[in-house]
């Protein structure tokens, strides 16, 4: 487990150790590009899919984002292997009215800030995070508006 | 003339307020303070607290978190005093102009809420040049005599 | 046990912007803390979803006026990878000046705020003066000194035309001279060592719980760099180093920084020697449906950008994440057991920027809840701790 200076000499491509450290929890996995790998799990296996890319393939969680889609809330998180050019996306899903996901900070205190923002702009409740408290809105913001839900912020 | 606009023309010292902007004016700001510009020759400086200043300097499109301290600070400033909205986003918004957090106007509109004979002076630019904001000091100095 | 908590902002004038934090102390030492962040938010990622593919370069260049560089270059890359877009090879080497030209200025820019805190404001002038040719030489290539616009998706927008690269030959090695006498002053100097070492230390395995980015994941042991990782532009095509630091301090900090703008020279000179001729441009049609992810190292760190198409004529989704936005965070690990007057140069080490995550600060009696300090308090402190350490050498 580590990031020198140079690269790490790593078995197999990092789609393949993807395959073989998830086995059955990867739902999909596609490669539009050599160096990006999309990759699907049901809810609740992300953070197995996270523990694994973070321990085992000593992965940086970049950032993590939310789509808005008609019935549900797509959560991607991005991890990068640095050491493997590559940059890998676990997307996973909370279904609507009351989207709630596992929360990763936890285990990785990088996912703090931006699961409190995904909650302040989308309403997608992280269970077991640390603080979860108002981030990025202001003070006065109505609690129910979440500005980048689909149909806009009013 | 008033003794009190007579006093503020001769040394203005400027309190800076980065009003959600993007950094630009904000280190244009700075910059004139540096060896190029070098705003001090005229008695021009930044203080730490708005109570000693003369000028507010605001950058950025007044965002729904700052607009109510924006007011306390415009409130601290000791009167009469010179609001200088820096930058298209202090002057109209900009780029920023339909943001959901912004406040309910920009920043001369936040001021006037509170003051409505406030003295509000605009420097336009994306950023403006630190030649731009010398030019409009002086132009907004002369125009106060 | 007696917390005292102390906060420090919204408004600062030297921290040019406005976040709060509140430090809490027992007697003279940090125990916990806690940022606010809100004041800037502008909702660039809601009105990125209302803005043409081709005029989101220029919202995003405005995320923050330092790296206005690289913020659309982030975004342009995941953009030309939904679309499949090759951009020319002259444009990446174009792509390359301007974001070097920007490291530069903004590792001078930092160098300067850094001495200020120390309450050495020789540092501060001396920095910021030797910016400005860089400023120059980015008005010369791209027509401003900040917010250049130079790159679009499909290559760039403006050319550097051949008889320019003398020009910014000179000036860089007239620059490269005052860095080397820069360089020597800060990491030389014993008072700073006295004042830099061994404060404000990020170990490694914070710095990778954190997921920090760029000089703070650097100095701390993590020699990631994504113009190395994943190369993009012309980093792959050119010889350079990346620099890096074990002791995760303000010194190693200073170190990574200042060692990078050589490396920053070596490649701007290769860029404009080696500046291959050929078009700017490639035409583009519109964008298909589908989903990217572009990276590009900003001189803080990694930014980061996700773009979602729907075929449509804006992005359906366009998510922005600066490098600020991870480095902030870990100030909570390089502050918590540090005397008050260390605070204010390790929350500068880390090189924050808040228009970047979206500033304030002060400090309160935990009991009372009543402010003891301002950061101007605090600014104080840390100089008169570094004219203390003068006297005594």
């Amino acid at each position: 487990m580590s990031l020198q200076t140079d690269h790490e000499t790593s078995t197999g491509a990092p789609a393949q150790k993807l395959e073989r450290g998830l086995g059955p929890r990867l739902l999909r996995l596609e490669q539009p590009h050599p160096n990006r790998i999309y990759l699907t799990v049901a809810p609740g296996d992300h953070v197995a899919a996270a523990v694994f890319l973070f321990d085992e393939l000593s992965a940086r969680l970049a950032t993590a984002s939310a789509v808005d889609h008609r019935d549900h809330l797509e959560i991607n998180y991005h991890f990068a292997l640095d050491g493997d050019r590559c940059v890998v996306t676990v997307k996973t899903f909370a279904p609507k009215p009351e989207p709630h996901l596992e929360s990763l900070a936890r285990m990785i205190a990088g996912a703090e800030w931006i699961e409190r923002e995904i909650a302040d702009l989308f309403g997608c409740r992280f269970d077991g995070h640390p603080r979860p408290e108002r981030l990025i809105l202001a003070d006065d913001w109505p609690a129910d508006r979440h500005p980048l839900r689909r149909g806009g912020p009013s | 003339m008033n003794w009190r606009i007579w006093a503020l023309q001769k040394s203005p010292w400027v309190y800076h307020v980065n009003a959600g902007a993007c950094n630009n004016c904000d280190i244009e700001v700075l910059e004139l303070l540096t060896p190029r510009f070098d705003v001090e020759r005229f008695g021009i400086t930044l203080v730490g607290s708005p109570r000693h200043a003369d000028a507010l300097l605001v950058s950025g499109i007044c965002t729904r978190q700052i607009a109510p301290r924006l007011q306390d600070l415009y409130a601290q400033t000791p009167k009469p005093c010179v609001v200088f909205c820096i930058g298209t986003c202090a002057c109209a918004r900009g780029i920023f102009h339909d943001s959901y957090h912004a406040a309910a106007g920009p920043v001369d509109e936040v001021i006037r809420a509170v003051d409505p004979a406030a003295t509000i002076l605009y420097i336009p630019g994306c950023p403006p040049k630190p030649e731009a904001m010398i030019l409009g000091v002086v132009k907004a100095l002369r125009a106060l005599a | 046990m007696t917390r005292t908590v102390l906060p420090i902002g919204p408004f600062h004038p030297l921290q040019e912007e406005a976040e709060f934090f509140q430090l809490y102390v027992d007697g003279e030492t940090v125990v916990d803390m806690d940022v606010r962040i809100s004041y800037n938010h502008r909702g660039i990622e809601d009105i990125s979803t209302r803005r043409t593919f081709d005029q989101v370069p220029y919202l995003v260049e405005r995320v923050c006026g330092i790296c206005s560089a690289s913020h659309p270059l982030a975004y342009i890359q995941a953009v030309e990878e939904l679309a499949g877009i090759t951009p020319p090879e002259r444009s990446l080497y174009l792509r390359t000046i301007v974001n070097e030209l920007e490291r530069l200025h903004s590792h001078l820019l930092w160098v300067g705020l850094a001495g200020h805190f120390l309450g050495y404001n020789t540092v501060f002038m001396w920095a910021w003066k030797y910016r400005e040719p860089v400023l120059d030489l980015l008005e010369a290539t791209t027509g401003s000194r900040i917010n250049y616009a130079n790159a679009k998706i499909g290559g760039s927008r403006r050319d550097i035309p051949n008889e320019l690269a003398p020009r910014i030959l000179s000036v860089l090695s007239e620059l490269e001279g005052k860095l080397e006498m820069l360089t020597g002053a800060v990491l030389d100097d014993y008072v700073l060592h006295l004042r830099t070492k061994g404060v404000g230390v990020l170990s490694r395995e914070d710095a990778r719980d954190y997921c920090v980015t760029g000089p703070t994941a650097r100095a701390s042991g993590i020699a990631i760099d994504v113009r190395r990782d994943d190369p993009y532009a012309a980093y792959d095509r050119i010889e350079w180093n990346v620099i890096s630091a074990a002791e995760g301090d303000v010194f190693a900090k200073a170190k990574v920084r200042l060692l990078e703008c050589f490396e920053s020279i070596k490649i701007i000179r290769q860029c404009a020697r080696q500046l291959p001729e050929g078009p700017i441009e490639v035409p583009v049609a519109a964008i298909p449906p589908g989903e990217a992810v572009g990276h590009v190292e900003a001189p803080r760190g990694e930014t980061f950008h996700y773009v979602v198409s729907d075929g449509g004529p804006c992005p359906a989704r366009h998510k922005v994440r600066a490098p600020s936005y991870v480095n902030i965070p870990s100030f909570k690990a390089a502050c918590v057991g540090q005397p008050l007057a260390d605070v204010t140069i390790a929350l500068a080490a880390v090189d924050p920027c808040y228009s970047c995550t979206e500033r304030l600060a002060v400090a309160l009696d935990a009991r009372t809840r009543r402010p003891l300090y301002t950061f101007d308090d605090l600014v104080r402190l840390s100089q008169e701790k570094t004219a203390r350490l003068a006297r005594e050498v």
